[in-house]
């Protein structure tokens, strides 16, 4: 996943290097034994979720990072996708079919919707692309409560995966058979949109993203460059949403409102718009942030949002951007100067978030807990809300907190230049 | 034979400005033309107005016998003609190397293939980097486009231009801001990478001007007051008056 252009290696012999596979063979890896290290049905589900994000979150990368598109109605193609899939799954041709194969159709859907919709919203990029797929996103949305045939109305539709052929014997019935069926579409699906930012249409898209006048006047259509990446958006979006329904096997207005669609812009957002595997990073925090804390607090999308406007504002780059910030410093082999600092800087600020979180907790179970009730359990502890002393523990984590991770910062920083700058000697 | 580019009674407006007003200039294959004038005088415009930027008011643009009219850029480019700009329109955020390769990509027939893997292309690359080599920016292939110097920038400016090779090649003051060694760099680079093209080129510089054109036209509110050999236009009376003499004086 490294840029290929930024490798000698690969730049002389223009093949596959082991630098340029690697990525690929460790993903691999992992996706084929990750599910022996989680057992857990739940675990499992998690896991299922976070491919399926991560295919969603690359395909609308295709628009935002790779593109310059900002769409706001990304979650209309993954839908769509997703309930031609359930809908497959209810039709008599689907006993012939095997189960690894619906996805295609997911594909397919996104795919016809992007050729419709976008062959008017890629004329502009900007804002005019944006306020476009916010229209058509709301108008699909809307649309899913009139058209209850396909949409289903309120409650959606659902089908059973395991009346398709079975493949392989596999009738796809438990978590974990799914998982390797998501999880050989993730491999596909993310090399596939790797490959295409590769080609001259990809390297294109880049190009009109940072300047589509300059572009025209070397022979390309801006707006047939954006086309084409916003139908292959498309593609991929329905691949995700067609997963989406063999894991979940419903399928309801949820799945393509602004919510979504909101939602992948944040995830995207999040783990980096700038390098590939940004979003996949993004899809990763994303779920595990969505699925494990959400069973820790009712209010777990407060934090979510919190930690969007930190990223947004501090690291506008997102999570791969601070990561490949770092990246100098492991080739000067000076990463080890920035443990200490480190350490001195993310405890306190660990500890002024707990503070913050803490008394966040204590506020909302004050206000929403049934009367009488003020006994609460937070961080392992169980406490009385009414009490003074939880308020004042945590007051003084943020605080203190607070002021170390002031203090300590600037020398993280300082550590930071000293170790991703080549020695004056060496030079 | 048909000029390279023959442009007949052209006329732009904006609102009820008239900046081009009545233009008609024919510029033979392998021509080294350069457009004068003052600031303001519609230059830029005039280019605007070939290369599909502007829509013309009235009048007709063809390029080796064939009329623009209605044609979009990319699809003039096509035809073969490439164009640099007076200010720096570069792809900022991808790398120098990459700025080129785009600029290549067309040119060398991949259009909007999704089945070639740009980075296995030896002509790209290779293409890619001769042309890095003749603007001098090998050293900076890797770095974003936007980190260059100023001059850097216009060199880069200069070679996404002529890298795809097309035969007509319009340039808009290129050594605007550069010093006397980079100008004089440039000048050879242009003369070199044009030999056999035409070249129609906007510029101050009189010593660069009166080097490297075969014929100059002098462009003055909008219309052409002179057109001819250097030396012709040099002594026409009217080009003094307008605007020769007072920028010759300034160049000493
Ligand atoms: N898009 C536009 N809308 C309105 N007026 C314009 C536009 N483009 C150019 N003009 C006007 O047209 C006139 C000619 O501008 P142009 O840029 O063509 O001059 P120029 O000869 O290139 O000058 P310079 O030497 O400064 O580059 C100027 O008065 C300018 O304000
Ligand atoms: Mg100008």
């Amino acid at each position: 996943m490294t840029d290929i252009s930024q490798n000698p290696q690969a730049r002389q012999h223009g093949g596959v290097t082991l630098r340029v596979a690697m990525p690929w063979i460790v993903g691999a890896f992992l996706i084929l034994v990750l599910p022996f290290v989680f057992q857990s049905n739940s675990a499992i589900t998690i896991m299922n979720q976070m491919s399926i994000t991560i295919i969603f979150a690359l395909s609308y990368n295709m628009l935002l990072g790779q593109g310059g598109m900002l769409s706001f109605g990304h979650a209309v193609y993954m839908g769509m996708g997703g309930f031609l899939c359930v809908h497959v799954m209810n039709w008599d041709m689907f006993g012939s079919l095997p189960l690894p194969v619906l996805p295609i159709f997911g594909g397919i859907m996104g795919m016809v919707m992007a050729l419709i919709i976008g062959s008017f919203s890629t004329r502009k990029a900007g804002t005019v692309f944006a306020m476009i797929s916010l229209g058509v996103g709301e108008l699909i949305a809307a649309c899913s409560v009139i058209i209850v045939v396909f949409f289903g109305g309120e409650e959606g539709i659902s089908g059973d995966r395991t009346y398709g052929m079975p493949f392989l014997g596999y009738e796809f019935l438990s978590q974990i058979e799914v998982y390797y069926l998501i999880g050989f579409w993730l491999f596909v699906s993310a090399l596939l949109m790797f490959l295409f930012s590769r080609t001259p249409i990809g390297r294109m898209a880049n190009a009109v993203r940072d300047n589509p006048e300059r572009a025209e006047f070397l022979g390309y259509s801006s707006r047939w460059v954006r086309f084409n990446s916003f139908v292959a958006a498309g593609f991929f979006a329905g691949i995700a949403g067609g997963l989406f329904a063999i894991s979940y096997e419903i399928l309801t207005e949820e799945n393509l409102n602004l919510v979504t669609s909101g939602s992948i812009l944040l995830v995207t957002f999040l783990g980096g718009v700038g390098v590939f595997f940004g979003p996949i990073i993004g899809a990763i925090v994303f779920t595990l942030l969505q699925t494990v804390l959400s069973l820790e607090t009712e209010i777990w999308s407060l934090y979510v949002g919190a930690l969007f406007v930190a990223t947004v504002m501090f690291f506008p780059s997102g999570l791969a951007g601070v990561l490949m910030m770092h990246a100098p410093a492991f080739k000067l082999g000076k990463w080890q100067m920035l443990i200490v600092p480190y350490i001195k800087t993310l405890v306190p600020a660990a500890l002024c978030i707990v503070g913050i979180a803490g008394i966040v907790e204590i506020l909302f179970h004050a206000r929403h807990s049934a009367v009488g009730e003020t006994e609460m359990t937070l961080f392992w502890i169980t406490f009385d809300h009414t009490s003074i002393m939880p308020w004042i523990v945590f007051a003084v984590l943020a605080i203190v907190g607070f002021w170390i991770t002031r203090k300590t910062a600037p020398d993280l920083v300082e550590a930071w230049h000293a170790a991703t700058t080549p020695d004056e000697v060496s030079r | 034979m048909t000029p390279a580019l023959e442009i007949n009674n052209l006329h732009k407006s904006f609102g009820k400005a008239e900046i081009i007003r009545g233009i008609d200039l024919s510029i033979g294959q392998s021509e080294r033309h350069a457009i004068i004038g003052p600031n303001g005088a519609g230059k830029s415009t005039l280019f605007n107005l070939i290369t599909g930027r502007f829509a013309a008011s009235s009048g007709k643009v063809s390029l080796h016998g064939q009329d623009l009219a209605g044609l979009a850029p990319f699809e003039i480019n096509r035809l073969g003609l490439s164009r640099s700009f007076q200010i720096t329109n570069i792809f900022p955020k991808m790398t120098v190397f990459e700025n080129v390769r785009c600029a290549l990509l067309w040119a060398k027939g991949y259009k909007y293939s999704f089945w070639h893997m740009v980075s296995r292309s030896r002509d790209l690359t290779e293409g890619a980097d001769a042309i890095l080599e003749q603007i001098n920016l090998t050293a900076r292939r890797d770095l974003p486009a936007g980190v260059l110097s100023y001059a850097e920038q216009r060199a880069l400016e200069i070679g996404i231009t002529i890298a795809g090779g097309a035969d007509v090649i319009m340039l808009d003051e290129p050594t605007a801001g550069m010093s006397h060694s980079e100008t004089d760099y440039i000048v050879d680079l242009i003369r070199k990478v044009t030999e056999g093209k035409t070249l129609v080129m906007v510029e101050h510089d009189m010593g660069v001007v009166f080097g490297l054109a075969d014929r100059i036209s002098v462009l003055v509110y909008g219309e052409i007051i002179a057109t001819g050999k250097p030396e012709e236009v040099r002594g026409n009376p009217r080009v003094q008056e307008a605007y020769l003499g007072a920028a010759l004086e300034a160049e000493h």
